[in-house]
């Protein structure tokens, strides 16, 4: 399950049968993305003096400007199925998801954004303006702009309706970034909201399965409440669980700070409707995308205070304490039932509805 | 499933956790009585998923072994029947089946790998939705591949019963689990001394079938559901009969299970397929186990009206090194073959049993496998 649905296979330039495709399950935030990024792009690309650079592979890279300042960049491209879904639209998402990618590297006030249409010929006039306008929306709740962008129109057939690639610019105080890698032994886990409601709201629709009006995607500008959240106390580390959902997200975080993660089923919120509808379509919520909900960890002593600061906004008002930083099973996430205790393994590929 | 017999049932207290504790300490002490290590076997996707998701082998005595039998129809469906179903898509007929069965590996190719190659395959909910297409589309041929056991031959029984259109046929790989678990009660190195039965499968057939498996075989077999309590206290009466030393027969699935079944559905079954003996995949040559057309319905059956030319090309190197077989005979667990993860995950699987939401590699992929926690 992801965002980046219609890539499409790429074609090898030359005729080798041996050479690899490009599949969907590159792009579906699992290990063989983690590999494909890997092979493409951090092999080739030098080392820089920044504090967080392209190896890295976080939300987005920081790189000092001057003794006191540091430049904060990310960039994300953006295809959805179906453009206009239950609780948002592509436009919302692009906006959203860069906003959220700069916030989650403590960047909570963007300076600017870029915005790249590419739409497919014959695509409806009032489709696209439907989506800038939520754009605009959107920005207006993050408290952002479009400063500069860019359209192009490819043939009809070649690409699917509209894709949307945004970029963020942000400046934070030298060293005031947050890594996603910060996170060490004790730190409490917070997540700010219900989480699965994208991922499995799309996938519900996409399958023309109808729960009632309940389930909607949840995709919203988070920057203030992170902002909230860091002046409330210590925020360690940071993530938004899109791309392969909280199971993802955990298990990266685990791995790249060395430590363990344990997390208590029972206290993760999962809205009624996202868990009956994953029931029934034999996904579980964790492993599906989230739009507007952010995973931190915080200094044990703060977990309270940062909690309390996420619950006074209404966008974090379902946030929970989930679990804790440990020593045991560097690496990996252990998730307690409540009846037993299992790994939380990050999901492989695509998530594709139970038929059975 | 959820169809609460009794009213006022509430499925939480299915999942509640103090009564799912006093049940470990219940199955610790049979343990403690039996004083020696037991393997049970239950032969359903559906109960790996809830054991593995809920992580009660963590909780479970350390020498009360559960391990999955042939419980999952994708990956029990033999090589060449996906060959069937590939030529049949190659010769450019409209294949349908579900979702599930769409990337299990066949001889060379799966049904997904012929789609890419231009064959018309569709994947479908229902054996009624490939019926819909078979109407939509009057001047093609239109074959549903079913798989599945009782619990998905009744609902293509029942549209064979309701008169489909002429130009629709079924490919019929359905299998029937009572004889496969006597084979696998009878390998010598499986040694299994109890089932836990499948819930589903026995709505319809009801638990009266597993009578005559008990008695014949010695072997204890409890019915059980799919919530955690459901599970543990499944075991539970199961661990009861082993230490009595009793080839008993329990349904602890009162809610959903009755001794009968579901009558229509199996009178529906019965009139629609016959069983005969057939291979599973990995595991044997199980006599009455494969469920084939009827007399009566021969003319939609395929492999009646067409002369389907399976090829079967060279089977990929790997599946050698593939023992689906052994875990599906309750002889080994996914991590102990070499490819599990790494050659072989969902997206490039090299077994069956890793491309089924029921199957036994897919499951233990998902939720990490073997706690050791
Ligand atoms: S069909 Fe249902 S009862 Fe039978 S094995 Fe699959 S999930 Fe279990
Ligand atoms: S991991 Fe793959 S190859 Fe190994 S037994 Fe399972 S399905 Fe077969």
């Amino acid at each position: 399950m992801s965002d980046t649905d219609d890539v499409g296979e790429a074609e090898s330039s030359e005729d080798n049968s041996d050479d690899e495709v490009i599949t969907h399950a590159h792009g579906a935030g699992g290990s063989q993305m983690a590999e494909l990024i890997e092979s493409l792009a951090v092999s080739r690309f030098a080392e820089t003096d920044a504090d967080v650079g392209l190896a890295a592979l976080d939300d987005g890279s920081v790189q000092p400007i001057d003794d006191e300042h540091s430049v904060v960049v990310t960039t994300d491209s953006h295809v959805v199925t179906p453009l206009f879904f239950r609780g948002g639209d592509i436009g919302r998402l692009a906006v959203s998801g860069t906003v959220n990618d700069l916030a989650m590297m403590g960047a909570t006030e963007p300076l600017a954004l870029t915005s790249s249409l590419i739409i497919e010929a014959g695509t409806p006039q009032s489709t696209v303006e439907r989506v800038t306008e939520s754009m605009r929306e959107a920005c207006e709740e993050a408290g952002a702009t479009v400063t500069t962008g860019d359209t192009k129109v490819m043939g009809s057939g070649e690409m699917d309706t509209l894709a949307i690639n945004t970029t963020g610019v942000a400046v934070v105080p030298k060293g005031g970034h947050v890594p996603d890698a910060g996170l060490s032994v004790g730190d409490k886990l917070i997540v700010s909201g219900t989480v699965g409601d994208h991922g499995i709201s799309l996938l519900s629709e996409r399958e023309g399965f109808d729960f009632g009006g309940d389930l909607e995607s949840d995709v919203q500008p988070v920057n203030d409440l992170v902002r909230a959240a860091m002046d409330a106390g210590e925020v360690t580390a940071m993530k938004d669980p899109t791309r392969g959902g909280l199971a993802t997200v955990l298990n990266e975080m685990a791995s790249k700070a060395d430590v363990g993660i344990d997390v208590e089923e029972q206290s993760v919120p999962v809205s009624g409707p996202v868990s009956s509808a994953g029931e029934v379509l034999g996904i579980e919520p964790f492993d599906v995308a989230c739009e507007g909900v952010v995973v931190m960890a915080v200094a044990s002593e703060d977990a309270e205070a940062v909690l309390n600061a996420l619950r006074d906004n209404p966008k974090g008002e379902d946030a929970a304490i989930i679990g804790d930083v440990v020593e045991d099973h560097t690496g990996q996430v252990v998730l307690d039932t409540g009846f037993g205790r299992r790994y939380l393994s990050p999901p492989e590929g695509e998530q594709l509805p139970r038929i059975c | 499933m959820a169809t609460n017999a009794e009213s006022g049932d509430d499925e939480l207290q299915f999942r509640d956790p103090e009564k799912a504790e006093q049940l470990t300490d219940e199955l610790e002490a049979l343990m403690a009585e039996i004083g020696e290590p037991v393997n049970v076997m239950h032969v359903c996707g559906s109960h790996e998923q809830a054991i593995a998701k809920f992580g009660l082998r963590s909780i479970l005595p350390d020498d009360l072994t559960v391990r999955m039998g042939p419980g999952c129809p994708v990956c029990v469906t033999n090589m060449p029947e996906v060959d069937e179903a590939v030529a049949l898509a190659e010769e450019g007929k409209i294949v349908t089946t579900y979702g599930d069965m769409f990337r299990v590996p066949g001889t060379e190719k799966s049904l997904a790998d012929a789609r890419d190659e231009g064959a018309d395959v569709r994947v479908v909910y229902s054996a009624s939705e490939a019926a819909e297409i078979a109407e939509e589309e009057p001047d093609r041929e239109v074959i549903f591949f079913a798989t599945g056991f009782e619990t998905t031959a009744a609902p293509t029984a029942a549209v064979l019963t309701s008169d489909p259109p002429e130009n629709f046929s079924v490919l019929s790989a359905h299998k029937y689990v009572p004889p496969a678990m006597e084979v696998v009660a009878e390998m010598p190195d499986t040694d299994v001394d109890g089932f836990l039965a499948a819930g589903h499968a026995a709505t319809i057939t009801g638990y009266g079938l597993f009578e005559d498996f008990v008695e014949e075989y010695d072997t204890p077999a409890v019915v059980g559901g799919f919530e955690p309590i459901d599970v543990l206290y499944a075991l539970a009466r199961l661990l009861e009969f082993i230490r009595d030393d009793e080839a008993g027969l329990e349904n602890a699935y009162p809610r959903c299970v009755s001794r009968e079944g579901n009558v229509p559905a199996k009178q529906q079954l019965w009139e629609v397929f016959d069983t005969t003996s057939g291979e599973w995949r990995g595991i044997a040559e199980i006599p009455d186990a494969n469920l084939v057309l009827s007399e009566d319905y021969a003319h939609f059956d395929a492999r009646e009206r067409f002369d389907i030319a399976v090829d079967p090309g060279a089977a990929d190197p790997l599946t050698e090194e593939c023992i689906c077989g052994d875990i599906m005979a309750g002889k080994a667990d996914p991590d102990e073959c070499d490819l599990f993860g790494e050659e072989c995950t969902p997206q490039d699987p090299v077994g069956a049993c890793m491309v089924s939401s029921e199957g036994t590699c897919k499951i233990w992929l998902e939720y990490g496998g073997q706690p050791d926690l």
